[in-house]
């Protein structure tokens, strides 16, 4: 009998170089088959033509001081542009001592955001976090009360705009939403047909058209001697636009609640309204937590188009900057450092929008 | 559940009269409201001596308009003022509708590539520009073109007969000659008789099992017809230049720097949006699927044309549809940039008739209609290809 035993002179036998380590990796990932191999090579001399110029003109060759020296050489970059102006891009016409105030706002709101991502600390009191810490940013930007000066809203502006804009008016189209999912959802005939319209009207239409109505024909509305600030008009409209939205989200989360649910809770004795508060809502709301928070990334994008109405949110304020003799053709800059703030704070939310749907995923 | 008549009901417990009370208290709070607000307006309409009415389409517009696809003038009156509005609005959209779908598919193909840098560039892609507000997007092609572009005396010349400068892309075209309507009627005649062609190898397919081909067979067609017209024409040659007279050029065709920024800001954004919806199409198509289709011995090119494309397009159409409508709706955003389409020129006529209400409901009325009869062809088109089950 022979015994077979490890024999250490055998080397184990290596995979072939190209196919491990970084050489493999290049070759199952850039340069498998020739159509690949192509693409790569042309990809690349694409980026070697245009990265390092790019590079080249917005930080080695750009200029940064606020005075704006050496701009218009036609070199590189002026991001004095933005420098020199950031406080006006950023606050608008906000008096400037009192700038601290929707700087504070803005700070809670942000602190808001990043405690209430971490879904264990999702308790009620949350929701009364998020009220108060609402009416203290409208308080702070207000004034008028604990001694602090009233600030009129036809001076508001720039970022702090675009924030309460769109989350002012997300917090407050939500509840309409619902009602209009529920409506839309109901056996009532009068009640259903006219949440379909309003739903499919609304939807059907760009917000543009809303943002006219709220800035030319709402005014019309009013009773003789009523007005209503510019402000308010355009978070009307936007509140108005984006429930029809949240509606539609909502009622995706209704839809894919079990009939069962509804019939057990039948079976309980509750009533309507003590089934959808007590069990439909609850589950449903949960659904659709990651399609919501797509809604707020497009109402935060979505209010940039104040401008049109002339309200000065944060693309006003940069366009009337650019439209000062002195910055005018640094438009590129100015607009790549909006386009930078809008990117930060939409892939920061859509990443934790993909976040939560894997979380809240539990396979059923 | 107690039937009526042995033990009487309360109205307010039984279930069918409460509704009926319900939705009486919505029907009447809705009117009640629309008369507050209809009383409001009609006081204040009548208060600031505003005309109400669609009477204000037939006066005179007298405003210009830098583009137009009919002829149209400031003498002509409001009704064709917004007809060209329209009209423009369709040429953006429906331009930028095949523009994206063709861009999205590309990118949302890339984003699936085995190539690393593909699908990477693919990925930033999209991440990027779904981030940033459109209309951002719109601001920035427009200052780009504006600023960044010579004047018409120093015009790029990047090939012969074509000019980019801040007025636009000018470009020649072929002179005027009868032969290019008869050429646009023949591709007409070999569009149809493609479609009739197809009908009929499908059909002897079907009987016979012989496959004919009708892709080369139809391209072959569309080549070589036009052609022959064209040279049974006289095979003219002779093109309209454009030339540089004072201040700006004349003759060829041109594209404003208006349209193409609206168009190029339109199709990157929406593309992204579409290259998404291409890539989930494609990933939702079972791996099995096509390992089945190679294992029945179907060529690469026929397991995509036959198996995957045809079940993917069933997750892909519904999203396409709703970004096709975004696309139109943010073809609206033309009025930011001074491209002249429906809202655009709508805006003008509230501003100079100052009935607004009209004005915003025409707006309204419009988009209405392009966005049910997109989803009325689009909801055509899905029931064509959707899953008939037995």
């Amino acid at each position: 009998m022979t015994v077979y035993s490890y024999d250490n002179s055998v080397d184990e036998i290596k995979p072939p170089a190209t196919s491990v380590g970084v050489l493999g990796w290049m070759r199952s990932n850039l340069f498998s088959g020739w159509f690949n191999s192509v693409l790569t090579v042309l990809i690349v001399a694409l980026l070697i033509k245009t990265v390092p110029p790019f590079v080249k003109w917005a930080l080695i060759d750009s200029h940064w001081l606020p005075s704006g020296v050496g701009c218009g050489d036609g070199q590189g970059a002026c991001w004095s542009v933005v420098t020199a102006n950031l406080r006006f891009i950023i606050f608008g016409f906000y008096p400037h001592d009192l700038q601290w105030r929707p700087l504070l706002a803005m700070i809670i709101l942000v602190v808001l955001l990043f405690y209430s991502q971490n879904r264990n600390h999702w308790r009620k009191a949350l929701v009364w976090g998020w009220l108060v810490g609402l009416a203290v940013m409208g308080i702070l930007l207000r004034g008028g009360l604990f001694g602090l000066p009233v600030v009129e809203s036809s001076q508001w502006g720039g970022l702090p705009l675009t924030l309460l804009l769109s989350v002012f008016g997300l917090t407050a189209a939500y509840p309409v939403g619902v009602l209009l999912a529920l409506g839309r959802q109901s056996e009532m005939l009068v009640v259903k047909s006219l949440s379909v319209v309003y739903i499919e009207m609304i939807r059907g239409v760009p917000l543009i058209s809303l943002l006219f109505m709220s800035s030319v024909i709402f005014p019309l509305f009013l009773p003789e001697g009523v007005t209503v600030n510019k402000i308010l008009r355009a978070q009307v409209a936007i509140i108005l636009f984006t429930a029809a939205y949240i509606a539609e989200v909502v009622r995706g989360g209704l839809q894919a609640i079990p009939n069962g649910q509804y019939e057990a809770a039948d079976s309980l004795g509750l009533n309507h309204v003590q089934i959808m508060r007590l069990i439909i809502l609850p589950q449903a709301l949960k659904i659709v937590i990651p399609p919501s928070v797509s809604i707020l990334i497009s109402a935060f994008k979505d209010t940039s188009l104040v401008v049109i109405i002339a309200l000065y949110d944060l693309l006003k304020t940069t366009k009337s900057v650019l439209s000062d003799p002195k910055w005018m053709g640094f438009s590129a800059e100015a607009y790549i450092f909006l386009a930078v703030i809008y990117f930060l704070c939409c892939f920061f939310m859509s990443n934790y929008s993909r976040k939560l749907e894997r979380e809240l995923d539990t396979g059923l | 559940m107690v039937v009526a008549g042995e033990e009487k009901i309360p109205f307010f417990n039984d279930p069918a009269k409460r509704s009926l009370i319900y939705q009486f208290g919505v029907m009447v709070t809705v009117a009640f409201l629309g008369y507050y607000l209809m009383s409001n307006t009609l006081t204040n309409l009548e208060r600031q001596s505003i005309a109400t009415g669609f009477d204000f389409l037939e006066k005179e517009s007298s405003f210009e308009i830098g583009e137009s696809l009919i002829d149209y003038s400031a003498a002509d009156n409001y009704f064709r003022a917004l007809l060209v509005g329209v009209l423009n609005t369709l040429k953006v959209s429906f331009i930028g509708i095949v523009l994206t779908v063709l861009l999205g598919t590309i990118i949302g193909v890339a984003r699936l590539s085995a190539n690393w840098l593909v699908s990477r560039l693919a990925a930033i892609y999209i991440e990027v520009l779904q981030d940033i507000p459109v209309l951002l997007q719109l601001f920035f092609w427009y200052a780009l073109f504006y600023e960044m572009l010579p004047a018409p005396r120093q015009a790029l010349n990047p090939i012969a007969g074509m000019f980019i400068c801040n007025r636009g892309l000018i470009f020649a075209v072929p002179a005027d000659h009868p032969v290019w309507a008869w050429m646009g009627w023949t591709v007409l005649a070999v569009l149809v008789a493609v479609y009739v062609m197809r009908r009929w190898a499908l059909r002897r397919l079907y009987k016979t099992g012989k496959p004919f081909p009708v892709f080369w067979s139809s391209i072959a067609l569309m080549v070589s017809l036009p052609f022959i017209v064209w040279m049974l024409g006289g095979a003219p040659t002779k093109m309209d230049v454009p030339q540089l007279l004072g201040f700006n050029f004349q003759g060829g065709i041109s594209l404003s720097p208006e349209f193409a920024a609206l168009l190029l800001g339109l199709v990157l954004y929406t593309a992204a949006f579409v290259a998404e919806i291409v890539r989930a199409g494609i990933q939702s198509v079972n791996k099995g699927q096509t390992e089945a289709a190679k294992a029945l011995g179907l060529r690469s090119g026929k397991v995509l044309s036959l198996v995957v494309i045809p079940q993917a397009l069933r997750v892909i159409i519904p999203p396409l549809t709703s970004q096709m409508l975004n696309l139109t709706k943010n073809s609206s955003l033309a009025v930011a940039i001074g491209y002249p389409d429906f809202v655009s020129i709508a805006n003008t006529t509230i501003n100079q008739t100052g009935q607004a209400i009209e004005g915003v409901a025409m707006i309204m009325a419009v988009y209405l209609g392009l966005s049910l009869l997109t989803s009325a062809l689009m909801n055509w088109y899905n029931k064509k290809i959707a899953l008939v089950e037995r």
